[in-house]
């Protein structure tokens, strides 16, 4: 049994527990070691990746305990596929954090950053939804700490209501796992799967509500309307960087509710008809209507980015919420592009915001900040992205999905109607305030003494960069992307190769 | 040369300037000269072989899954547009080099433009139209880029806005259009949709296609009613003007209508959408010119005019229209182009546009005066001009085409609109050039050097070569016709471009419309003025109300659904929960298993109440935050009995450590807060909230119901763990089994979480205290009595005595987990609250000043411990956490059992003490600030120590 699968959860987790016991008074060690074990756990997770692009899906038992008795993970292409998205992400975050000194600006914040790390692989690698809870409760509590990092009263305000809400969800997955367990009597994903399957049709009404309980569950950490409320007020008063690294955590929801609406319950399944096919795809598209114009109507920049990250994630579940493989495989595609464009917008809104100083990021036009051609030229490639106008890979996701609705059942209107709608919000949203913010700026420019704020080290400028080549690399590469997305969704869907590789193959055989 | 290098030239290219204008000014414009021209003669090696019928054409695989691939062809249409975007475009870097003053930025300005050009290119070239829609999308972004370049003018910034929302509009809409078309046609590819227009036009879905992709061609060439944005694009620098907003772009929307023309024409929808809106579209763009004062905006209506003129010509649909079309975009292509950079050069030598502060500048400009006479002549269409070679086609074919059963509409309306056109084209050469010199010029205008003047002066000599010798251009304009029209009809036989044929209607139209202009440029003053007096609608101001009403509703719609308050977003949360819930449940069958009526015992019955008196309580009195910290209390001992009642020991011990530390934790943090909590909300929302948290806490109740009344519909797995608990985990205590070792995992993660939370306590705190809560700590008046004896003896004494005790308990506890109830777990809140007691019997500070480990360093050495213990398994070849145990035998002591899930339970023992007792020390720094009395001596009263001494 390879141990590599572990690693991306136990890295992290030993590494922030070295920082805190050992070096949690120099700053340049813990700088050095986050960075290296973040650069580390990129390298394990293509090798992960790459085994898991052969097709083998391999199953790790901790303890040594045979499923479903005792806890497994499980790298599969989509949990491989999202733990190297992670640590690629983590890896720029980190670099701008360096590059910018928030780290300098509160305690713990490596130790912290890797035990985040921990909690997202962990969720995406785990094959027991018990453990899932676990896994989001440690990067639940993780990303409180992160969130409210460097204090503030407006911050520890918004943390409040982040932590808050998301313990409701909490809460709300623990009686959506017990309502789940007391029917089915086992919390291993696979072995759910195989006894979802075999319910009796007459006695599915508690399933039902469980089903449904976890899907909301993973709705709000998706940020899916009407329980999205957490994330407006998070996203924009949390840190530039650490806002950029919550790009992953929304998709940890969406990750969640893909496994679970393929492995558990998926769509031919008897049982759930009915329940994720009535509301997903209305909420999903309310999700996107309410970023998309939160987007046109902000105030401020940080909270644009955090109104596009909600509209973003309503593409995104619009496109799970087909139900079908090719809007699965689109989704999948949609998964990398969301993360990357959302988090680039926050770390260049982290850009202005600094060299802003006190003013912060309102929408209004003030003295340019430094380097004001190179932030305005770089929002407005992460603008094009996120609002999915070609040439970035936002556009070719954007219509993989309306083509991905045309071809589901169903009338595809609505969908195609609500997608190029907020399209043209989110442009015009966006025009308005970069032209407001960085070209305005412009006339008050001979007056305006030059701003204090230090100008942007180079390394957050490369980090920003980094993950902009890797959106233009998405776009040039979309066909062999999109046939690993293929792949991964034929995985998905094709259930068994999951449940023989977790119970054994006389366990599937049954 | 390939295609794909033509494309991607100027893209390449476009890294150039910004790098090139270092070395000065001229090696930027000379370099992105160079690239245009290279493209264009890359092209131009093509173009015997296209005219002579061979197609070109370049294919790469992008995303063959969804049927977008790089495609490119190059059929004469193709190549007359590309010919027209790289040569026009090269006479604009010229004239562009002269005109950019010292204090523009050349290197961007070079850089939007190519990469404007290559996006332009592209979509002419394109085979695919999933690709052409980057392309086109990529016009839009570079045209606000160019648009917006003066970014310190708001008409730069706004105009820019308003060519992007409307472009950009039309190109979704476009999106939607050319994905319908694709379907229809099972193909994305140009080529393979131009050979299926019996199945396009038969299909259902033909007329919203053709909507939506009108809107995009009408948007992009400003059509009416999207004619707008254009005149507003003109805050441009003039070669943009020249180039994206008279010759290139704007002529985008009319390539797409030429290209698609064979399978998209021909139909009733076609042509009443078409070639009305280009009828509307070149009349009232006519109309509005004549009384525009500024020459942009004159040449931008004028503009407007011609490319519903074009656009008309295409709705039309028969194939002497299309000809007629491709010859009028040659034609106007020429003619505007030179008028902007005459404008351009009038702005730039006179520095004003508005016409009437000019006049007289024949004698000043004389080589400037001789271009825009030509060129205007040529747009009000003069004979020996080519405007007027290709209007007297459209007015000819005018004649001939019927409009919903009347043969005059058409002629009518178009005879207006070539006359209207003549009035401004004279206008512009009168109003500007004719007349006396004035001496209020605000600059003394002159002659501007070569540079400026030949790329107009050129385009001149090209308006009256076509003009005079039309069969110089002849077969080109019939080979791209004839590539339009895609052999769904042909051209009449023996037709030829020329200037005399005949005396036809035509030609009297044509008598008419001069006429008619000129008298209309006498008659301008009184006109003028009852034009200025006449109302209108504002194009602009309509466009930047709704846009105000957009942004103002969004943020209204915005600021309503998110005001922030959390009550309301709990209570938004509990309906959606229960309704989905409760949906799921209606939905599906339940089957009741039959448990017979089991009477309650009496202690259960006594809990249930209490706990429903407590919880009651709690809810009327919340605002005494004393008092409910009790009631929580209640609920959590009742609880923790009903976990022993159920045979759970391992729980209820558990249970019970959390609550004492939590709630003396609370009880720490309530030292500083309000004794009460403040009413903040009105009766009637507490009413809403009661009501919808008696709904949830129903629907929770319900749900725990159905689960009683229900059976497992399989086999659980804890038959597993009970028999397995001993023989693979070594303990006889599953609970404590489970925890290290079935699911050691979880608590390796929960042990995290704990850890975490500390931390994130430890890291709030010292935020919280680097701020303004300091300065309120500091000035902290207690709002209790406090008692005179804050470290009391008896306290002090009793802690002190108990300490040894709670920690050999601890001990205790932790060694007999694996078999008894206990554990890493219990032991550490023991322990803990052992620590605790100290801290509250001597107080914060003498109890820190105590202590020798930093808690920091024990969640760390905690959390360490438990995934060392973990990897150990590795190198026995096991998974993480894998345990092993055996026995051990110390004399004198009895044999006892040592497993490696102890360790691991250090982990978690050293994990939670650690954690809790940071939480603790948090809280004792606060209180530290607060003038906290700090004393040197255990207890306040201290018997045996000598006070008077």
């Amino acid at each position: 049994m390879s141990h590599w699968i572990i690693v991306p959860v136990v890295l992290p987790a030993l590494l922030a527990a070295f920082i805190v016991l050992l070096c949690r008074f120099n700053l340049t060690v813990q700088r050095a070691l986050s960075t290296a074990g973040t650069a580390v756990m990129v390298v394990i997770a293509t090798g992960l990746m790459l085994r898991a692009g052969t097709g083998a899906i391999d199953v790790y038992e901790l303890g040594d305990w045979p499923a479903p008795f005792g806890i497994v993970l499980v790298a599969d292409r989509l949990a491989t596929m999202m733990v190297l998205l992670t640590s690629v992400l983590a890896l720029a975050v980190v670099l701008y954090v360096i590059g910018t000194g928030w780290d300098k600006r509160g305690r713990h914040f490596h130790a912290l950053f890797q035990f985040q790390l921990m909690g997202v692989c962990g969720a995406f690698l785990t094959g027991d939804a018990f453990n899932l809870f676990v896994f989001f409760e440690v990067l639940l509590i993780a990303s409180y700490g992160l969130m409210i990092h460097s204090g503030g009263p407006v911050r520890l305000r918004a943390g409040m209501q982040y932590v808050v809400y998301n313990l409701l969800g909490s809460t709300l997955f623990l009686f959506a796992l017990g309502t789940i367990y007391a029917v089915t009597g086992t919390l291993n994903m696979a072995d759910l799967a195989d006894r979802v399957a075999q319910l009796p049709t007459d006695d599915t009404a508690l399933l039902r509500v469980g089903a449904t309980l976890l899907i909301l569950v993973f709705a709000v950490k998706a940020a899916v309307l009407p329980l999205h409320f957490w994330l407006p007020a998070s996203y924009s008063n949390a840190p530039a960087p650490v806002a950029a690294l919550f790009a992953i955590m929304t998709k940890v929801g969406a990750y969640a509710m893909l496994r679970f609406l393929t492995l558990v319950f998926p769509p031919d399944l008897e049982a759930t008809q009915g329940l994720f096919d009535f509301w997903l795809q209305p909420a999903a598209m309310l999700t996107l209507i309410a970023g998309m114009v939160g987007v046109l109507g902000a105030r401020r920049l940080d909270r644009l980015a955090a109104f596009a990250v909600i509209g973003s994630m309503g593409t995104l579940l619009t496109s799970i919420s087909l139900l079908t493989p090719q809007g699965t495989q689109a989704a999948l595609f949609y998964i990398l592009h969301s993360t990357f464009a959302s988090a680039t917008l926050f770390l260049i809104v982290g850009l202005v915001q600094a060299g802003r100083g006190g003013a912060g990021g309102r929408i209004e036009a003030l003295a340019p900040i430094a380097r004001n051609g190179l932030v305005a030229g770089l929002f407005f490639i992460s603008a094009i992205a996120l609002s999915g106008v070609p040439p970035l890979s936002g556009f070719v996701g954007k219509l993989m999905v309306l083509d991905a609705a045309r071809a589901a059942s169903g009338p595809y209107w609505p969908v195609w109607t609500a997608i190029l709608v907020t399209s043209l919000i989110a442009i015009v949203g966006f025009a308005r305030a970069g032209s407001t913010v960085f070209w305005k700026a412009n006339e008050s420019a001979a007056a305006a003494a030059h701003p204090e704020a230090p100008p942007a080290t180079g390394l957050s400028i490369v980090a920003i960069g980094g993950i902009m080549v890797l959106l233009v690399a998405l776009t040039v590469l979309a066909g062999p992307v999109m046939a690993f997305m293929g792949e991964t969704t034929d995985q998905l869907y094709n259930t068994t190769g999951y449940i023989s590789a977790v119970l054994g193959d006389g366990e599937a055989a049954q | 040369m390939s295609l794909f290098l033509i494309v991607a030239l100027p893209f390449l290219g476009a890294l150039l300037p910004g790098l090139m204008v270092q070395a000065g000014r001229r090696a930027c414009s000379i370099t992105t000269g160079l690239v245009t021209l290279l493209a264009l003669t890359g092209l131009l090696v093509n173009a015997p072989a296209v005219l002579s019928g061979e197609v070109q054409t370049a294919r790469l695989e992008w995303l063959p899954g969804l049927g977008m691939n790089a495609n490119f062809f190059l059929d004469p249409l193709g190549l007359f547009f590309a010919g027209l975007i790289l040569g026009i475009g090269l006479l604009i870097i010229i004239y562009a080099r002269f005109y950019l003053s010292r204090e523009d930025s050349m290197g961007e300005f070079f850089t939007y433009l190519l990469l404007f050009q290559g996006a332009m290119v592209g979509i002419v070239l394109s085979d695919n139209v999933l690709v052409l829609l980057i392309f086109w999308e990529l016009t839009s972004l570079s045209s606000f880029l160019l648009i917006g370049y003066w970014k310190h003018t708001a008409e730069g910034r706004q105009g820019a806005r308003m060519a992007l929302a409307v472009t950009g509009m039309g190109g979704l809409a476009l999106i939607g259009g050319m994905l319908i078309l694709g379907n229809i046609v099972g193909s994305y590819d140009l080529t393979e949709i131009l050979q299926n227009r019996e199945a396009i036009q038969a299909s259902p879905l033909y007329l919203p296609a053709l909507i939506l992709i009108l809107l995009g061609c009408f948007t992009k060439s400003a059509q009416f009613p999207f004619h707008f944005w254009l005149p507003h694009a003109m805050a441009a620098p003039t070669p943009v003007s020249a180039y994206l907003h008279s010759a290139t772009m704007v002529k985008a929307g009319l390539f797409l209508m030429a290209r698609l023309w064979p399978v998209l024409s021909g139909t009733d929808a076609w042509f009443y959408l078409v070639g009305t809106a280009g009828l509307i579209t070149m009349v009232l763009g006519a109309l509005i010119a004549i009384f525009k004062d500024d020459l942009k905006a004159l040449l931008a209506f004028s503009t407007v005019s011609h490319l519903g003129l074009i656009t008309m010509l295409l709705g039309f649909g028969t194939p002497f229209a299309a000809l007629a079309a491709v010859f009028h975009i040659l034609n106007h292509a020429t003619f505007k182009a030179a008028l902007f950079m005459t404008a351009g050069i009038v702005d730039h030598e006179a520095h004003t546009r508005d016409i009437k502060r000019l006049g007289g500048l024949r004698k000043l400009m004389p080589v400037t005066f001789v271009i825009a006479t030509v060129a205007s002549l040529s747009m009000a269409g003069i004979p020996l001009f080519n405007g007027f070679l290709s209007k007297e086609m459209m007015l000819e074919e005018a004649v001939h085409t019927t409009w919903a059963g009347s043969h005059w509409v058409l002629p009518v309306f178009v005879t207006i609109g070539a006359l209207f056109s003549a009035a401004y084209s004279f206008r512009y050469v009168a109003h500007t050039f004719l007349g006396p010199v004035r001496d209020d010029y605000p600059h003394k205008p002159h002659d501007p050097g070569f540079g400026m003047w030949a790329p107009a002066a050129f385009l001149c000599v090209l308006v009256l070569a076509i003009g005079l010798m039309p069969f110089l251009v002849e077969p080109l304009v019939f080979t791209v016709a004839e590539a339009v029209i895609g052999g769904v009809g042909e051209i009449e036989e023996g037709y030829h471009l020329a200037i005399w044929h005949g005396l036809t209607p035509a030609l009297l139209m044509s008598g008419i419309a001069v006429v008619g202009g000129l008298l209309l440029l006498a008659l301008h003053r009184p006109l003028d003025r009852a034009w200025i007096a006449t109302p209108r609608p504002e194009a602009k101001a309509m466009f930047d109300r709704l846009m105000a009403a957009c942004v103002g509703g969004a943020r209204g719609l915005t600021d309503a659904l998110h005001d922030g308050a959390l009550t309301r977003y709990a209570a938004i949360f509990t309906v959606t929960v229960v309704a989905a819930g409760a949906h799921a449940f209606w939905t599906g069958n339940l089957v009741v298993a039959d448990r017979g009526g089991a009477i309650p015992d009496l202690v259960p019955l006594v809990g249930w109440a209490l706990l429903v008196v407590s919880a009651a309580w709690l809810a009327l009195s919340h605002r005494r935050r004393l008092l409910s910290l009790v009631l929580v209390s209640i609920v959590g001992l009742v609880i923790s009995i009903g976990f022993n009642y159920f045979s759970a020991p391992d729980l209820a011990l558990t249970q019970i450590s959390v609550e004492v530390v939590t709630v003396i934790l609370l009880l720490l943090a309530l030292n500083f807060l309000p004794k009460t909590t403040p009413v903040e909300s009105s009766v009637g929302k507490r009413t809403r909230d009661g009501l919808i948290a008696v709904v949830g806490g129903l629907g929770v109740g319900a749900l725990s119901y159905a689960l009683l009344v229900h059976e497992f519909a399989f086999e659980t797995i804890s038959d597993f763990h009970l028999e397995n608990s001993y023989k693979g985990g070594g303990g006889h205590n599953v609970v404590n089994v489970i925890l290290v070792d079935f699911r050691g995992f979880d608590t390796f993660g929960e042990i995290i979480v704990l850890g975490i939370a500390a931390l994130v306590i430890y890291a709030a705190t010292e935020a919280l205290l680097s701020g303004p809560v300091r300065a309120r700590l500091l000035n902290w008046v207690p709002d209790m009595v406090r008692a005179g004896d804050a470290h009391p003896l008896m306290m002090v004494v009793a802690t002190r005595v108990m300490m040894p005790v709670v920690l050999m308990v601890g001990f205790y506890i932790f060694l007999r987990g694996h078999n008894e109830p206990g554990g890493g777990f219990i032991a550490g809140l023991v322990v803990a609250i052992g620590v605790v007691m100290q801290y509250m019997a001597s107080g914060f500070a003498w109890a820190d000043r105590r202590q020798r480990f930093p808690y920091h360093g024990i969640i760390g050495a905690g959390v360490l411990a438990a995934g060392l213990t973990g990897i150990g398994a590795w190198f026995a070849g096991q998974p993480f956490l894998t345990s092993d145990f055996g026995y051990a035998r110390i004399p004198p002591f009895n044999e006892f059992e040592l497993a490696t899930a102890m360790a691991f339970d250090l982990g978690v023992f050293l994990a939670v003490v650690g954690a809790v007792l940071l939480s603790l020390e948090s809280f004792s720094r606060i209180a530290r600030r607060s003038n906290e009395q700090v004393s040197d001596y255990a207890m306040d009263i201290d018997p045996s120590r000598n006070e008077e001494a």
